[in-house]
């Protein structure tokens, strides 16, 4: 009896602590949104009345490049790997199509860097998955490769500086119907296929199965090399996207445009749940992952900090979200 | 009043009132354990009753919602494992403890334990020969479990805690580890005993505590005939002794002498260990396969399965030679595996249909949008065939352990069969259950697949095989049919002893120990009343003639 009593407080609490704790495990999306209203009310004290539409549409055309840069991090890390050459290629891609346009037109333009950015892919693939090099290692070479290759590209071809090509810019940085960025119109297709292909399709399930446990897939028949493969360059491809549209973005032809946006990409994965160990994860959680560091940066912005200051604060803050998130839901 | 209580009556461990959710799961809601110094006290109960989570939680491994955990008389509340070692309460968890990308040593270092105690215990449990600088990853399972026995053994507990111990271990080695545990009876130090295996708990136990669903419903003085007490309080139902159905009654099942084997060996080799095996598996057989540790065994298994090449020798599929690159290239063939392994065939994060689903997407032509219904169909019928406890479904590693082991079997089930590899596939699958399972696999015989079925419980081989081969230093070297295949026969086999050679004394005290009349009509009587009761896909007294088999079934 007496012992009953005495355990009786402490067991409260716990149970309140476990119950929210197994809220967030099993609804990781909960404390996302919260966190992301949070944001968007802070946003609001701090400068009163900026959240609106036209304050939407911004953070929308901001989002959208980082959120398919993310999604290559979701579904590399969901099977245990990362892809740290997509700044490097989305960077390239956009160089090329800007270097080339004059020359052969817009889509000879696109196909041609959507090619060089599949051959990126397919050698990382061929690397992780058939030569086993550590996808870090892996890609992070590639994207020194491409840097390199750019770069030659870039003397050899005489500044012809056409300039970005209309098209991609309207798609990079004009809005419809007030709010809505063009570059939805690339994204929502594209996230809707990624969603529902990580969910219902075979190749979905094996990405996972492959990032939890390798030996189990194997034993089950999978062949993770053609998984890998053909997941590298997947990443690759979405990569040269997001470079089109960070060009028609920022309405700039380089070739380390994207190179900043990497490390927010990982984070935004890790933040939106995907396990960087592989095996658990998700796209929806990146999105939202994504328009959390997109309200932050520009809430930094908005405080008028200089550029150094925000990029310490903006790393900062990534870590810190990224480890409490993980304490929280990473209970078993 | 609770610790007065336990000072009189010279308690060395209580547990009261002890309870645990997981979100909408209930493991434990209110158990109870008494346990006197010097005795092997055991723990019992369905897979999924809250044995696992007990354990974790006296060893502070696990948190407790509520109830009171006394030692000798004094209340106390654990944090830790590490705490509640230095509090004399140490356990064996189910699942490996061991960091797998460390050595042994280094493992060892990480829980401060003695380098020569441990030694002993190791020699004591007949591994002496084990390398300490070994990457623990690669130490066989039933090894590491030896080892993550001598460890706790060498840190002297006052409660040692054994979950499922001999559960992954062959015959010799479980007979050492329950010599080395019956020693400590009438000691100071008492053990926490948990096992499916009815004869082990006779063997080794006093009491047994019984667990159902979370709840202890019943304490039980271990003796004579008790099995049938225990079984009836793990069930909640009384197991009425309908005449069971035991497993190769082979007059039915006699073959026609020219037909083709689905599966020749021809003198396969493969690694340090398996030198020359030979055999044939013929469709709608049960092979059994039996072998003390490491004779070779774990090797067949792996080249049959495609995860390994042979060295030597020669394998036919239906009559054609076969050479698997990969497990995809026997799956191809109709040859599917069962690991020895769970950790190594689950996805642990991965919800139970997933788990389960696995091997239909695994082919190129899989890889698109997947037919749900069809999947629903599939694994919701291989749930039910194998009564998995799916209240933890979303994440398998959620699951307990024995229902683990179902997940494993389901895959293959969910998928039809032409040709079964069992590799101790009821290893920590409580009783009820393993009789529904050997069910399954007479069934998939029946229905005309070939299952071939390693087994470290002997007493298998008689309920399910039709004739067993046995394997030693990497040879097959008997063929017994199931009519002669008693344990003894089995064991002298499997020590490769001729007939008339006097079996040394150790192997003759297994013999006895493994086996008695008795405890084969106990278990034939739970396995006519889980079936009865339970209503699964057949009933023992009428096996269908193959139309409750999975459907690819020929
Ligand atoms: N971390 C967890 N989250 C959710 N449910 C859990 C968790 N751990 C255990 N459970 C649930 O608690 C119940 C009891 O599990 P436990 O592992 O104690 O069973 P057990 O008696 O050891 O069974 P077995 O004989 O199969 O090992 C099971 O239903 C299991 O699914
Ligand atoms: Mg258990």
């Amino acid at each position: 009896m007496s012992g009953i009593a005495t355990t009786g407080p402490s067991r409260n609490r716990w149970l309140t602590a476990a119950a929210w704790r197994s809220l967030f495990r099993d609804r990781p999306m909960i404390p996302l949104l919260a966190l992301l209203l949070v944001l968007v009310i802070v946003s609001d004290i701090v400068r009163p009345g900026v959240v609106g539409t036209e304050w939407v549409g911004i953070m929308l055309r901001a989002a959208v490049p980082l959120a398919i840069l993310a999604a290559c991090q979701t579904l590399t890390m969901l099977t245990g790997g990362i892809d740290l050459s997509v700044g490097a290629v989305a960077s390239m891609a956009g160089f090329v199509v800007i270097s080339l346009v004059l020359s052969i037109g817009l889509p000879a333009a696109i196909v041609v860097a959507l090619i060089c950015a599949l051959i990126a892919g397919l050698v990382n693939g061929i690397g992780v998955g058939v030569f086993k090099v550590h996808p870090l290692i892996m890609t992070l070479g590639m994207s020194l490769v491409v840097l390199g290759a750019a770069n030659f590209w870039q003397i050899q071809t005489v500044q012809t500086s056409s300039g970005v090509p209309p098209a991609i810019r309207t798609l990079g940085s004009d809005v419809f119907a007030e709010v809505l960025p063009y570059s939805l119109i690339v994204f929502i297709p594209l996230a809707i296929v990624i969603l529902v292909g990580l969910r219902r399709t075979g190749y979905g399930r094996l990405l996972y199965a492959v990032g939890d446990n390798p030996v189990a897939a194997r034993l089950s028949g999978a062949r993770s090399w053609q998984v890998l493969v053909v997941l590298y360059i997947i990443s690759a491809l979405l990569a040269a996207i997001a470079g089109f549209l960070y060009a028609g973005y920022t309405n700039v032809a380089s070739v380390s445009l994207v190179d900043s946006a990497v490390l927010p990409s990982v984070a935004a994965a890790v933040i939106g749940g995907t396990s960087i160990m592989g095996g658990r994860g998700g796209f929806g959680g990146t999105i939202v992952g994504v328009l959390i560091l997109t309200v932050i940066s520009s809430l930094l912005t908005s405080l008028g900090y200089p550029e150094a200051v925000r990029q310490v604060l903006f790393g900062a803050i990534i870590v810190a979200v990224a480890a409490a998130y993980t304490r929280v839901t990473d209970q078993t | 009043m609770t610790s007065i209580a336990s000072t009189a009556t010279g308690l060395l461990l209580e547990a009261s009132g002890i309870s645990k959710t997981y979100g909408a799961v209930v493991a434990l809601k209110d158990a109870s354990l008494a346990v006197r110094p010097g005795e092997v006290h055991a723990l019992m109960g369905a897979n999924g009753a809250g044995k696992s989570t007990l354990v974790k939680i006296l060893t502070g491994a696990v948190r407790p919602d509520g109830g009171t955990i006394a030692v000798r008389g004094r209340e106390r509340t654990v944090h830790s494992p590490a705490e509640a070692r230095h509090g004399g309460l140490v356990s064996v968890y189910q699942e490996p403890a061991l960091i797998p990308d460390l050595d042994i040593r280094s493992n060892l270092r990480l829980t401060e334990t003695p380098i020569e105690p441990f030694r002993h215990w190791l020699a004591q449990l007949g591994l002496e020969g084990l390398d300490l600088s070994s990457m623990a990853r690669h130490v066989p399972l039933a090894s590491l479990r030896i080892v993550d026995l001598a460890r706790a053994l060498a840190s002297e507990p006052d409660v040692l805690m054994l979950d499922e111990m001999t559960a992954a271990l062959p015959a010799n080695l479980t007979e050492r580890v329950l010599e080395v545990v019956g020693r400590r009876r009438g000691g100071d130090s008492s053990v926490i005993f948990i096992s499916h295996r009815l004869i082990e708990i006779a063997a080794v136990c006093d009491r047994a505590t019984v667990l159902r669903e979370g709840e202890t419903v019943g304490v039980v003085d271990v003796t004579e005939g008790s099995e049938q007490q225990i079984v009836e309080h793990m069930l909640g139902e009384a197991a009425s002794g309908i005449a069971a159905r035991t497993g190769a009654a082979g007059a039915a099942r006699a073959r026609v002498a020219d037909v083709k084997p689905r599966v020749a060996a021809r003198s396969l080799a493969s690694g340090a260990r398996l030198h020359d095996a030979s055999f044939e598996l013929f469709a709608g057989e049960v092979l059994g396969v039996v072998a003390l540790e490491g004779q070779g065994q774990d090797e067949l298994f792996d080249v049959l399965a495609g995860s390994e090449r042979p060295s030597g020798g020669e394998l036919l599929v239906d009559g054609n030679a076969a050479s698997f690159r990969h497990p995809a290239d026997a799956i191809r063939a109709g040859l599917v595996y069962i690991a020895a392994d769970r950790a190594e065939a689950l996805l642990m994060q991965r919800s139970v249909r997933e788990n389960i689903a696995l091997p239909f997407i695994t082919r190129l032509r899989a890889w698109g949008l997947i037919d749900a219904g069809e999947e629903n169909r599939k694994v919701d019928t291989a749930i039910a065939t194998l009564q998995i406890d799916t209240r933890a479904h979303g994440e398998v590693r959620r699951l307990s352990g024995g229902n683990q082991q179902k997940v494993t079997i389901a895959r293959w089930v969910a998928g039809g069969v032409k040709t079964m590899l069992c590799f101790d596939p009821t290893r920590g699958i409580d009783i009820r259950t393993k009789s529904q399972i050997y069910v399954l696999l007479r069934d998939l015989a029946e229905a005309g697949a070939a299952v071939l079925l390693y087994t470290s419980e002997l007493k298998e081989v008689q309920l399910v095989c039709d004739r067993a081969i046995v394997i030693f230093g990497g040879r097959v070297v008997a063929e017994i049919a199931a009519a002669d295949a008693d344990e003894p026969t089995l064991l002298r086999a499997a020590y490769n002893l001729r007939a008339d050679v006097e079996m040394p004394e150790v192997v003759a005290a297994e013999a006895v120990a493994t086996g008695t009349a008795a405890d084969a009509a106990v278990a034939a009587s739970i396995a006519a009343a889980a079936t009865s009761a339970v209503g699964g896909p057949s009933s023992a007294s009428a096996p269908p003639a193959g139309g409750d088999a999975p459907e690819d079934a020929p």
